[in-house]
């Protein structure tokens, strides 16, 4: 099939990172309490970030046949 | 593989991050559906996706459409219920069977160029057995998707406070968008998504749990203080040997009554690990059809391989929460297991109880079984004793009661519950709405699954086969259009059904199972015993079929009543149903007596009735009859051979490390 998965999944997981890792930057410490103090938004937005520009980057490499 | 029970009653509150998340997610599962448009030519490409697939994509949407959410809150449920043996759902059940799908079955199917699972069985044996088939499939499959959008809708409904009808239709519509537009192929590819979405949301979630209760070794020990006392947490009545809920075999091999599942060895490894999973993974559609759509003969037998690695280790993801849950509420670690709520009627009728026994002397341990009836809990604190023998010596006040009950009472546990309440204890905004999303991801995928898997069998192997014969293809692309707005209409007037008449569903599926229990016996003789015949083998899945609701009727779990959990013939004959030691081992127990008289009818029936069929139309279809595939294309280590033995053995290991 002509659409790459891997193009929606990587541009997707890489916006939500982002607003992740954003929103992760400018909130109080004190919502990340029940996530026993780390600020889970910033580092798994991060993550998510890595994903999804894995993703991105692997689906416009020239494919191979 | 669980039934639908109300989900937890607990409202969250999303901030607009979250809502974006959501979003996000919605418009890119439409989006992939707008771009899929284009793709849509034939019919083949709107129901089979032509064959185009590669093998990881097809690879991840065979696990992902089984991973629907009910799965998810189901598995999580069990692990709380039985520990660590609830991986024997994928280690002994699916593991196994998705390798022998790939190695053994997978090359007639792909092979035989049929369309769907009961096209197959069309040019295997007859028209009656793919009539049978094709027809208990496609209801099943709306039941199914009915089903989940109805827990999906009552879950909106209860932790966000959308309204039920809203909720319904909105996520319905959403799927239906995208299934339109982009057929088998935006399903698939939007169960890619959910597997990463499931994984990438649930993920932070499980090491938070995990982090706070102080590590897997802290955990286990937690566990064993819980299996030799599950009264407290309402887990269980009787006490286990330490080792009941963090080994998977040992407390088996000690026979029904030393697990907390009531199941035993033979039961447990015949029953659910060879009848009842590889009649599901290498028979029903809904997966099979995810390999079909692969692009080639070696891309479809790898898709289950493939398939198998994340399913192997999905328990982290789906049974651990329910196990740390249970240790969170055992370390006291602020969270207790979600309980089934109680009215205040309840609790009044229950205090009228406990004056009436107390006043009859009745003994304390009776007065307090008979209020813990009354007011549906497990039972009592132990401090609740003194309140009835001091009851017993002088009366005491109906409000002083009501107290004592309210503080002593030992909830039940609503298991379902489980995962979210862990998703609702760790997430703050943000990644909540990552978790919440990842669920709804769940349900909607789960429904765009069946609605492939309907759209397909409906058009093909009924509407094709016994409607309309000779039309254009441009004619049956249209009918699977229409098919899966049809099939979408049907999920949600089924899920009302579902809401309206709750007995009446699991009279539904009880039904249904019946009919899936001897499948596979139908199968094995069909792929690997050329002398079944279609008569054969048409009447021996009707036998089985019998015989699953004879065996029903005529067995009970200890615990429950006549009725849809069975006893009903037994209870028409006069005599007493054969006992079994949970629902669990009754179920194991009936796949097997199905599975054991479907092939005998199915054999007996075939030696005396004549083969219509010949040795060459039978080439491709029959094991012995077809030339074996020399697949010189792809190097020995991507040989579906080779990565089954690899795989089988990772499996075996991870048994034995959690043996």
């Amino acid at each position: 099939m002509g659409l790459d998965i891997r193009l929606p999944i990587g541009l997707m997981f890489s916006l939500i990172g982002l607003l992740m890792t954003g929103y992760g930057l400018f909130t109080p410490a004190a919502i990340y309490e029940r996530s026993l103090g780390i600020n889970v938004n910033l580092w798994w937005g991060l993550v998510l970030v890595v994903f999804g520009g894995w993703m991105l980057i692997s689906s416009l490499r020239p494919q191979k046949k | 593989m669980s039934l639908p029970s109300p989900l937890l009653a607990v409202a969250v509150n999303l901030a607009w991050i979250d809502y974006t998340i959501l979003i996000a997610y919605t418009a890119f599962v439409v989006g992939i559906g707008f771009a899929l448009k284009r793709y849509m030519k034939t019919s083949a490409d709107f129901l089979t996706s032509g064959r185009s697939i590669p093998a990881w994509v097809t690879g991840l949407a065979f696990m992902s459409a089984n991973l629907g959410a009910l799965e998810l809150v189901g598995m999580a449920a069990s692990g709380a219920k039985y520990g660590i043996s609830t991986a024997h759902f994928y280690w002994v059940g699916a593991i196994p069977a998705m390798i022998f799908l790939a190695v053994f079955m997978m090359p007639f199917y792909y092979g035989s160029k049929a369309r769907s699972v009961p096209e197959y069985l069309k040019m295997r044996f007859d028209e009656r057995v793919r009539c049978l088939n094709s027809l208990t499939f496609a209801v099943m499959t709306v039941f199914a998707s009915g089903i989940s959008m109805n827990a999906l809708a009552k879950l909106l409904n209860q932790l966000l406070g959308w309204d039920y009808h809203a909720a319904l239709w909105i996520c319905s519509g959403i799927v239906l968008l995208y299934v339109l537009k982009g057929g088998l192929t935006s399903a698939i590819y939007t169960e890619v998504l959910q597997f990463f979405m499931i994984v990438l949301g649930f993920a932070p979630v499980v090491y938070l749990g995990l982090k706070d209760v102080g590590g897997y070794g802290k955990l286990k020990q937690a566990l064993e203080g819980v299996a030799t006392h599950p009264q407290p947490l309402a887990l269980a009545d009787k006490s286990f040997s330490s080792d009941a809920w963090t080994s998977a075999w040992t407390p088996l091999l000690h026979g029904p009554s030393a697990n907390p599942m009531g199941v035993d060895l033979f039961a447990m490894v015949f029953g659910l690990g060879f009848v009842l999973s590889f009649g599901y993974w290498c028979t029903n559609f809904l997966v099979v059809q995810r390999a079909m759509a692969a692009r080639n003969m070696t891309a479809a037998r790898q898709t289950p391989l493939i398939a198998a690695v994340p399913k192997m280790l999905m328990p982290v993801l789906v049974i651990l929460p329910g196990m740390l849950a249970v240790g969170l509420a055992a370390l006291n670690k602020g969270y207790d297991l979600p309980k089934v709520a109680i009215s205040s009627g309840d609790t009044t009728a229950a205090v009228a109880i406990f004056q009436s026994a107390t006043a009859s002397k009745q003994s304390p341990e009776q007065v307090s079984q008979a209020v813990a009836n009354k007011l549906g809990a497990f039972g009592f604190k132990p401090e609740f004793i003194t309140v009835i023998t001091q009851a017993e010596t002088s009366a005491i006040p109906d409000s002083q009661v009501r107290t004592a009950i309210e503080q002593n009472a030992i909830l039940k546990n609503d298991y379902d519950g489980v995962i979210l309440s862990l998703v609702k204890k760790y997430c703050p905004s943000g990644l909540l709405g990552l978790a919440l999303t990842a669920l709804l991801a769940s349900f909607m995928s789960g429904m765009a699954g069946n609605v492939t898997a309907f759209n397909t069998v409906w058009t093909y192997d009924l509407y094709q086969a016994y409607i309309a014969k000779d039309k254009s293809d441009a004619h049956y692309a249209w009918m699977g259009r229409f098919a899966t707005i049809a099939g979408i209409l049907l999920s949600i007037a089924c899920a009302y059904f579902a809401k309206n008449f709750n007995n009446a569903m699991d009279v539904v599926q009880l039904v249904f199972g019946f009919v899936n229990a001897p499948l596979f016996a139908t199968f094995l003789l069909g792929m690997f015993w050329a002398r079944t015949t279609g008569t054969g083998a048409f009447l021996g899945l009707l036998g089985g079929t019998a015989t699953s609701a004879i065996f029903h009727g005529l067995s009970l779990a200890t615990g429950n009543g006549v009725g849809v959990k069975g006893g009903y013939f037994a209870q028409l004959l006069g005599i007493q149903p054969i006992p079994f030691p949970s629902e669990m081992a009754q179920n194991f127990w009936l796949a097997t007596f199905a599975f054991g008289v479907c092939l005998f009818l199915t054999v007996a029936i075939s030696l005396a009735t004549k083969q219509t069929k010949t040795a060459n139309d039978l080439r491709g279809l029959v094991y012995s009859l077809t030339p074996r595939i020399v697949n010189d294309e792809v190097p020995w280590y991507q040989k579906p051979e080779f990565l089954g033995i690899i795989l089988l053995a990772g499996c075996v290991i991870l048994n034995i490390i959690f043996f």
